[in-house]
């Protein structure tokens, strides 16, 4: 078969080489999220997630020394310890923000007014000058230190159940949740029906109205927003869950329509009109034959309509999320977060890797589905 | 209310009446409106199966009207009042507000920016990763990590590609990538990418891209499985070489295919909102149409030049609203 299709096995390593480059460069980002999201604010902060594994070496902040000053001969001495953290080892060290690593462990340096300090591996110091320092500023210490990697499972304690508000997001999960259900289930049904009606049953003016499915599948939402707001408001439900339900209903419809009309007409016409000659009405079809039968169809719309009522930002924004924030969604909740946390990547990471969990499940699981209402859906 | 409890309510009673329409409805319309007996039985039969399909259409025809058709309508009327005079028809005036205004140019310009750049890399990389994927063994595999980030959101994105384009203070460790390999090379200071006019929204679109190529290669994949073998195969024959073959027998074979994802994505593009919403939020010139017009809306109150904005974006998507149209009628002769 490779001979006929004519690759040569040169060709072939090379093809396979791009693939793994291309997959690799295509899965870099996420990875990069998903590791962020097990490391420490520290690590996170002094190395990229690529170099998560090795020994991490960071930049402490300055140490100003402290401790009890004693005689030791001639000298006055102060000894102390400058970390809690006993894995930490000291890779260089200096006594000005200029030259932060000019000394190894170990090393004598030799300050003004013939005083010394020297530093060891673990971060031991000791102190000596030729007169008491005794209201004396004393220097300061800049360290580089190396620790071992370090990974953790408390982002994920703070983003799921701890009490800080901007941070936690399980009531932003459960609102999620909360649209994403009936929004998914609701148009299923609807368009179904409407569906079978453009796809087995004669009346004039059916062909207009699949045009007008078509138009309607790419009218952008944009045009929606201020009519329907308006609208919801006019009838008094206002922002909240039914109106959020009924908008993303509306928007999924053409999609919907569209799939399971395409779907429907390729089923075998035998079975409806034997189904129809044995005297079963245009409902007992539908219901008793038409529905199992489309499932796999079925099935990719509501793949569809999950994943873009889970992912989406606007309609929550319009439609839903009011001043007191209770229904906030999770989309929303990062957005926030970048902008008050955009340098907590500890917390980002986490709460954007919770928020497209489910969704990626949804997607491993369900992608045959998926595939095929892709292939279907797009505009032929 | 919980909320949870509102969403399983709203599920059985909104699963229950649709069923129970459309059970009462097609009842009431064979026993009662025209029953299928009596003198009449075989007119009654074909009058119950003229209405028939609109009680089928009706809750969907509704739920369309209102919530797609409708708006458009509303949304020219709206764009032709002004808000703050009690909606008094302004003719052009909104759109004369939003020419003369340099943030609509800037946004018109991103777009047709965007309008090029990412259909033309998501459907070139699409392409290349169907194609690639088409023979191998792992293809399957390959394609479906390709594929992952359509499931993941706009704003998960944003959140991703952030990561990679952070910028640290100079002489201190990167955690971008993109400044770690830019530092390594270049021996320069790290660069704060999303402020720099013009790559910024070059940045935004890889985002996009990274999404949409996964869409464009399946689609891409199932029509280059659908080229006849023997065209293949006569290439071979005479002694055509592997690019040959792909160039000039199967790109050509798979045209249709790739204008349908092309302008599939050109939608999408023309949409685009949440990503810049969430990375840049239109500063440092980023600014697109779609945010543009959530600004005026929702932050400027401003209703009419809103609404003449969102005009804007259905005029750009009005051609392709033709062709698909135009495309489904052919389809269905």
């Amino acid at each position: 078969m490779d001979n006929i299709a004519g690759t040569k096995s040169s060709l072939n390593w090379a093809v396979q080489i791009s693939t793994l480059a291309l997959v690799l460069l295509w899965l870099f980002p996420t990875v990069g999220l998903f590791v962020s999201s097990f490391r420490t604010a520290d690590q996170i902060s002094s190395s990229g997630w690529w170099s998560a594994l090795g020994t991490q070496t960071s930049q402490n902040p300055a140490i100003r020394i402290e401790g009890e000053e004693f005689v030791d001969g001639d000298l006055f001495v102060i000894e102390g310890q400058l970390f809690t953290n006993a894995d930490i080892e000291v890779s260089a060290w200096g006594t000005s923000s200029r030259a932060p690593q000019a000394f190894v462990p170990g090393d004598v340096a030799e300050l003004s007014r013939d005083r010394t300090i020297t530093v060891d591996v673990g971060g031991a110091y000791r102190f000596t000058a030729t007169e008491s320092q005794e209201g004396q500023r004393l220097p300061r210490v800049f360290t580089t230190a190396t620790a071992p990697p370090e990974f953790t499972l408390d982002n994920y304690r703070t983003v799921l159940v701890s009490g800080n508000a901007t941070d936690n997001l399980a009531k932003a999960f459960f609102n999620t949740l909360t649209v994403t259900i009936p929004a998914t289930i609701i148009p299923i049904l609807i368009a179904a029906f409407a569906a079978y009606a453009l796809a087995w049953m004669d009346f004039p003016g059916r062909a207009l109205l699949v045009a007008v499915v078509v138009a309607l599948l790419v009218v952008p939402l944009q045009l929606a927003l201020i009519p329907l707001l308006k609208f919801h408001n006019e009838i008094g439900i206002g922002k909240g869950y039914i109106g959020v339900w009924m908008a993303h209903t509306g928007f999924g419809l053409p999609l919907a329509i569209y799939l399971l009309r395409n779907y429907m007409v390729g089923l075998p016409r035998d079975i409806i009109e034997n189904a129809r000659v044995d005297g079963a009405t245009d409902f007992q079809i539908f219901v008793k034959i038409i529905l199992p039968l489309s499932f796999p169809a079925l099935a990719s719309f509501a793949i569809f309509q999950f994943l873009w009522t889970w992912n989406d930002l606007l309609v929550a924004l319009v439609f839903l999320i009011d001043a007191t924030g209770e229904t906030t969604v999770m989309t929303k909740q990062i957005v926030e977060l970048l902008g008050t946390r955009g340098g907590n990547w500890e917390i980002l990471a986490t709460s954007a890797f919770v928020s497209i969990a489910v969704p990626l499940v949804v997607f491993f699981a369900m992608q045959k589905y998926l595939v095929r209402g892709l292939l279907a859906g797009s505009v032929k | 209310m919980h909320p949870a409890l509102l969403g399983l309510i709203t599920i059985i009673v909104g699963v229950g009446a649709c069923i129970g329409y459309f059970w009462a409805s097609n009842q009431i319309l064979d026993k009662f409106i025209f029953p299928a007996k009596g003198p009449n039985a075989g007119r009654n039969i074909n009058r119950a199966n003229m209405i028939r399909p609109w009680l089928f259409l009706f809750p969907a025809l509704t739920a369309l009207g209102l919530y797609l058709a409708y708006p458009v309508v509303e949304t020219v009327r709206l764009s032709l009042t002004d808000r703050d005079q009690g909606g008094a028809f302004v003719g052009l005036a909104n759109y004369q507000q939003m020419m003369g205004e340099p943030k609509f140019w800037e946004a018109l310009r991103n777009n047709m920016l965007w309008l090029i750049i990412v259909p033309a890399f998501s459907t070139g990389f699409g392409l290349l990763a169907a194609q690639l994927t088409d023979r191998l063994k792992w293809g399957n595999i390959a394609k479906s990590l390709i594929f992952m980030p359509m499931a993941i959101s706009f704003v998960g994105a944003a959140v991703i590609w952030k990561l990679v384009y952070d910028a640290r203070p100079p002489g201190t460790e990167q955690i971008g990538v993109l400044n770690a390999i830019y530092v390594y090379f270049s021996g320069n200071d790290p660069q704060q990418w999303l402020t720099i006019p013009f790559w910024n929204s070059i940045l935004l679109m890889i985002v996009l891209i990274w999404i949409q190529t996964g869409f464009a290669m399946v689609i891409l994949s199932a029509a280059l499985r659908g080229i006849p073998e023997e065209t293949v195969e006569a290439a071979i024959v005479d002694g055509a070489n592997p690019f040959q073959i792909f160039f000039k027998i199967k790109v050509p074979q798979i045209m249709g295919t790739i204008v349908v994802v092309w302008t599939t994505i050109t939608i999408v593009v023309l949409k685009v909102f949440d990503i810049v919403f969430a990375m840049t939020n239109g500063q440092w010139e980023t600014q697109v149409l779609a945010n543009y017009m959530y600004d005026k809306l929702f932050r400027a109150n401003d209703w009419g030049v809103g609404s003449a904005s969102a005009m804007v974006i259905m005029l750009l998507v009005l051609p392709i609203l033709v062709w698909n149209v135009h495309n489904a009628r052919k389809e269905m002769r």
